[in-house]
């Protein structure tokens, strides 16, 4: 039985073994058009990274540099240091509130999302009660259902109960992941063996047991990809947050950089300086997502790769 | 041998299912269902100076249906779909299939490269675009002003759907890599060796096996992409600031219902605006789905 369980804990992305072998003929076979295909693509990854280089640039940078200097090449003054460190000053240390805020409502949300699909994707791939078909079906069917038009009936009826203005407001609607249910039954389906869970039930353990206990280790490529999709979502979440929320102390970064950059635009004197501080803020408020996706990019290219089977 | 002892203990075991399911359906029919329900029981009131609000019945559908503001808004943002999907969709295609063609030197470093814009918030790349198109200190400005040039105007009337465009590609082209790309790597390699033997290079490979394997994921892509562009909010939102002259607050469905919403108050007439919004999406995804499905068929 243990054993069962080594080789599904053992399931990976479909396709990749046989790889080396024909990769190495391949590779010498067109060794002349790699390098065309490999120009072409420096293009378009230019053209992604080069935004995000300017922004690099940019937060090192006072305002007068910024206007007074190149954009795509740092000025003679390096004022990274100074740019965070009044970044985490201003308004009373707002910002690094903000980013907590945002840090507490994605990770809940992501959490809380990444269990339900996970819980939810396993019971509809691997038991056939009544309904079963309609009803994920009837879930699917609202992934095109447009959010921003939830929002607005959200938080009518979260004013109601009073729950406007508080970080269940946030946290609530984003624990429902359609998609995410889809990815984990098309993941519980490939990577849960029907025999692991009949090993489980010949021990006695009953089918809760057998979820936290056997099945759960295999699904963790799948809850990786999902939790950090709903992160993102989370993590990215603007309309909500704005429609939601009016007390500053709760804003996530999203909704307090917005908020900064409409002082800016006003222009004049004083706020003009904000225009550093929106710069450093909005480049240090992307880092924590791109390091967590390079982080964990094994967990989640495996998970996304197994969804793509009958995707 | 176990079997027919598991199968006379069947029907329990998989009315445990609902166990599982439970969970995720509540959130889904207290966060998802009954708002939706809500909208749609709101948008059939109206609001009046005397009496407070009144059935309206249709009414709030045939204001919207003629009204020129949401109808041009939903023009907007078709035109926004049919110029930006396609671009996104092939640089996506062609990323996904070079990083998976093996032609490629440091294959990983594109993928990932090209892939980091989607872990950046539509927020903060709408404001680092904003800068860069910016003609004050934008380097696009810069260089036109070296080269004695006129600064682009990348905020003007003519421009701004082409600029919105350009930062959802931006942001997005990564993402649909990916989704692409894991399908890609789910295609059995035996189909390439077969083709191999029989004499089919890479970029017939790529043509005539691979582009055919992608047509579910695409699919995908299309769909989540005709969800995205028809509700686009936070890019005009956001750039309505930098020119306030080119984007009304009906520039798209959304952003109207939003301003219907909290600026003026009309918020039966917005619950159907955004209802109706609802309808148009899933009406252009079902008509996305069949003409491609019928497509692939003939």
């Amino acid at each position: 039985m243990t054993s069962t369980a080594g080789t599904a804990g053992r399931v990976e992305a479909p396709g990749r073994p046989p790889a080396t072998a024909t990769r190495g003929r391949r590779r010498s076979l067109a060794d002349r058009r790699s390098n065309l295909l490999t120009l072409g693509m420096l293009a378009l990854l230019i053209y992604f990274l080069l935004p995000l280089f300017w922004l690099l640039v940019a937060s090192t940078k006072t305002t007068g540099d910024l206007f007074s200097s190149f954009g795509l090449w740092f000025s003679d003054s390096f004022a990274l240091l100074s740019n965070i460190r009044r970044t985490f000053a201003h308004d009373g240390g707002v910002y690094a509130r903000w980013m907590l805020n945002t840090l507490f409502y994605s990770l809940v949300s992501a959490g809380g999302a990444a269990f339900l699909a996970a819980l939810g994707g396993y019971g509809f791939a691997k038991y056939k009660f009544r309904g079963n078909n309609a009803l994920f079906g009837t879930v699917l069917g609202a992934i095109m259902v447009p959010t921003t038009a939830l929002a607005l009936p959200t938080y009518l009826l979260f004013s109601k109960v009073g729950m406007v203005n508080t970080p269940w407001a946030i946290i609530l609607p984003s624990l429902v992941s359609p998609f995410g249910l889809f990815l984990m039954r098309i993941y519980a389906q490939d990577a849960i063996p029907d025999s692991l869970i009949e090993a489980g039930r010949i021990d006695g353990a009953g089918e809760m047991r057998i979820f936290f206990g056997l099945a759960l280790r295999s699904l963790a490529p799948g809850i990786v990809t999902v939790l950090l999709f709903t992160l993102v979502a989370t993590w990215n979440n603007y309309f909500l947050p704005l429609i939601m929320l009016n007390d500053p102390d709760l804003y996530p970064i999203t909704v307090g950089l917005a908020a900064w950059s409409s002082q800016t635009a006003g222009g004049g004197g004083s706020t003009g300086d904000l225009l550093a501080l929106v710069v450093t803020g909005s480049m240090l408020s992307i880092l924590p997502l791109i390091a967590a996706f390079l982080m964990l990019q094994r967990y989640w290219q495996s998970g996304l790769t197994a969804g793509g089977v009958k995707g | 041998m176990t079997a027919p002892a598991l199968k006379a203990r069947g029907p329990s075991h998989a009315n445990s299912g609902y166990l599982f399911v439970l969970p995720f359906l509540l959130v889904f029919v207290a966060m998802l269902v009954v708002p939706l329900v809500y909208a749609g029981y709101l948008s059939l009131f109206r609001e009046q100076l005397i009496g407070g609000t009144v059935f309206a019945g249709l009414e709030n559908y045939t204001r919207a249906l003629s009204d020129d503001r949401l109808v041009g808004g939903i023009f907007r943002v078709a035109r926004f779909f049919v110029l930006q999907v396609p671009i996104m969709l092939l640089l996506s295609l062609i990323a996904a299939l070079a990083i998976d063609s093996g032609l490629l030197r440091f294959a990983k470093v594109f993928r990932l490269g090209i892939f980091v814009p989607y872990a950046v918030p539509a927020v903060v790349a709408t404001l680092m675009w904003g800068y860069l198109y910016g003609t004050e200190f934008g380097p696009f400005a810069q260089l036109a002003s070296a080269l004695g040039l006129p600064a682009p105007r990348f905020l003007s009337s003519g421009w701004m759907l082409g600029s919105m465009a350009n930062i959802v590609t931006w942001q997005f082209v990564g993402y649909n890599m990916i989704i692409l790309y894991a399908a890609l790597r789910s295609i059995p390699h035996d189909l390439y060796e077969a083709a191999a033997v029989d004499g089919a290079g890479q970029w017939r490979i790529a043509w005539s096996i691979k582009v055919p394997a992608l047509r579910p994921a695409l699919l995908v892509c299309l769909i989540f992409s005709v969800i995205g562009s028809f509700q686009l909010f936070t890019e005009p939102q956001l750039l309505q600031r930098l020119a306030p002259s080119v984007i009304d607050s009906a520039y798209t469905p959304n952003l109207y219902a939003y301003t219907l919403a909290f600026t003026g108050q009309e918020v039966n007439y917005a619950a159907a605006v955004s209802f109706l919004l609802g309808l148009v999406i899933v009406i252009a995804s079902y008509t996305v789905l069949f003409v491609t499905t019928r497509r692939s068929r003939s």
